[in-house]
């Protein structure tokens, strides 16, 4: 959302000179892969669409994708919540560690990070040797799959919450502790209608990416078919069986909730723009 | 907040539930791989980085990175710029749009766009008279890249360019620098602390993808294999020391690119302040 900065201009000569070109570049990069996915999903028909849409194995790895998700956003919702408050509320040494730590996922590449919860989780790993005696198996299983999604998920509502809630400062919320608010009080009334728009583009985020993950969750997963094959996974697996139309039907279906994440957050901007104004 | 103002409550409980998340979730993991890694004998890890696929999995790997962050560049210096600064039809809509490659999964980005730009599809039809391949072809690595790190230099430039103080731009124009000028001199220097930001952003994001580059870049040994995809290869092997060690110096390269790039910029804002 905009701040009341630069004001901004009706374009000269030079200026739709430079739009154009910039226009181009995403037209070429961002709208034509849309259009794609959308054109070649639907290219030999609907029917096509909706029988690739029933297969077992796709209904299989859509229902493993909801539920890595399901298991996936609360966690990352209130662990990056505290994270937030903690950070942004209070002084303490080794706040600068802490943030560091939050931002390590970002830094990782998605199979490094797939390796490392194998190392630690796999049969040979040092928990996993203990937890396989138990017959609890994390890798190559949907817990596996949650666990790295956890991770590669973990930075984005802390993110998003944190440069916030440092620009709103905690005077409200010292007030209502003056005024003898209670810790959940003080969080429900308070800091919850202040954050909340930008919690819930964190928590759409974060599903978003959950939903998409690839590398890491290729790593742990084992791609069995129909068990531990998520979506994402489901495409290249599609693809390598030369299923064309179906890989780009399970595309359209990611491709539909990547612009859903996109919509939700314009929407959300503006209410916490909006919120923000009223005060 | 400062000064050590504790009347809010919930220090302790989001602290310690904090801390104790990052430990199980962030640094347990990050541990194991570096004590894996330290297991690792000299003479081990020479080998390993002497072998000449992996060596032209590493050229590749970061040739493609920093060319797609370059392209990044300027191509988010022309975005950000045309959509802080100019009023026309579709702007909010096309300010939405640039975060696209966050929001779309990094496997749909790859197939859609080797298929895009592959010898029978829609771009590639028109490259190919001209002898331009893209997919499968070193050109495609950095395509993939370009796409999945578009957002950071735009978006770490966008809030800049909106604070910028219009005085300076009038200022020099009443002086009677050009445009060109008034960019060069006035402009750009405002920005490098955000556009390097977000340029080493891209290129951190670049050297580790994955999802994206598999499906465009064709994979063949010595060409047009990067490096996460001789790492998983050697887990696919069973061969977790190696993968280990190749994760380990990748992970060390992030690090160690996003601390060189931070002390840079705590040098150079030092230096405006003067």
């Amino acid at each position: 959302m905009r701040r009341a900065g630069f004001p901004l201009r009706r374009p000269t000569a030079a200026g739709w000179l430079l739009i154009g070109g910039g226009i181009f570049c995403m037209l070429i990069l961002l709208v034509l892969p849309l259009i794609l996915i959308f054109v070649a999903a639907f290219s030999s028909g609907w029917e096509i669409v909706t029988q690739n849409l029933l297969d077992t194995d796709m209904l299989a790895a859509i229902r493993l994708t909801m539920w890595v998700a399901l298991l996936t956003v609360p966690v990352n919702l209130v662990f990056g919540t505290l994270i937030a408050w903690c950070v942004t509320r209070f002084d303490f040494r080794g706040k600068k560690l802490l943030l560091a730590l939050v931002d390590t996922p970002y830094a990782i590449s998605p199979v490094v990070a797939g390796l490392c919860y194998l190392l630690l989780y796999g049969n040979q790993g040092w928990l996993g040797g203990w937890l396989d005696e138990r017959g609890i198996q994390v890798m190559f299983a949907w817990p596996g799959i949650v666990l790295v999604t956890v991770f590669v998920t973990s930075p984005y509502v802390a993110r998003e919450l944190i440069p916030l809630m440092q620009a709103q400062g905690s005077q409200e919320e010292e007030a209502a502790v003056l005024l003898g608010a209670g810790g959940w009080t003080l969080f429900r009334r308070i800091t919850l209608p202040n954050i909340q728009w930008a919690l819930l583009y964190g928590t759409v985020l974060t599903t978003a990416r959950a939903v998409g993950e690839f590398g890491s969750v290729a790593v742990v997963s084992g791609s069995i078919r129909g068990v531990t094959n998520t979506l994402p996974l489901h495409v290249q697996l599609l693809q390598q069986d030369y299923n064309s139309v179906g890989a780009f039907t399970a595309s359209l279906l990611l491709a539909c909730m990547a612009l859903l994440t996109l919509l939700l957050k314009t929407l959300f901007e503006r209410r916490q723009h909006k919120s923000l104004t009223n005060l | 907040m400062k000064g050590g103002n504790r009347v809010l409550p919930g220090f302790r409980l989001s602290l310690g539930l904090g801390v104790l998340y990052l430990s199980l979730i962030v640094l347990l993991p990050a541990t194991t791989l570096v004590l894996q890694a330290a297991q690792i004998r000299w003479s081990e890890l020479l080998f390993y980085f002497t072998d000449p696929r992996l060596l032209a999995a590493v050229r590749v790997t970061f040739i493609a990175a920093i060319c797609a962050s370059l392209c990044n560049a300027l191509l988010g210096l022309l975005l950000a710029w045309i959509l802080t600064r100019y009023e026309f039809p579709g702007r909010k809509f096309a300010d939405t749009l640039i975060d696209l490659p966050f929001a779309l999964p990094t496997a749909v980005a790859g197939l859609t766009l080797s298929a895009l730009f592959a010898k029978n599809g829609w771009i590639g039809k028109m490259l190919a008279p001209m002898g331009v391949e893209i997919s499968f072809s070193f050109a495609g690595i950095v395509l993939a890249m370009t796409f999945t790190s578009l957002p950071f230099v735009v978006r770490s430039l966008q809030p800049v360019i909106e604070d910028l103080a219009p005085e300076y731009e009038e200022a020099a124009e009443c002086l009677g620098a050009t445009r060109w000028q008034i960019f060069w001199r006035i402009l750009l220097p405002s920005l490098i602390p955000a556009l390097s930001m977000g340029t080493t952003l891209a290129l951190v994001r670049s050297l580790g993808e994955f999802g994206a580059v598999i499906f465009i870049a064709g994979n063949m040994p010595f060409a047009t294999e990067v490096v996460s995809l001789m790492i998983f290869t050697y887990i696919g092997e069973y061969a977790y020391e190696a993968a280990a060690a190749v994760a380990f110096v990748l992970l060390l390269t992030s690090l160690l690119i996003l601390l060189i790039v931070q002390l840079l910029q705590r040098r150079y804002s030092a230096r405006e302040k003067l």
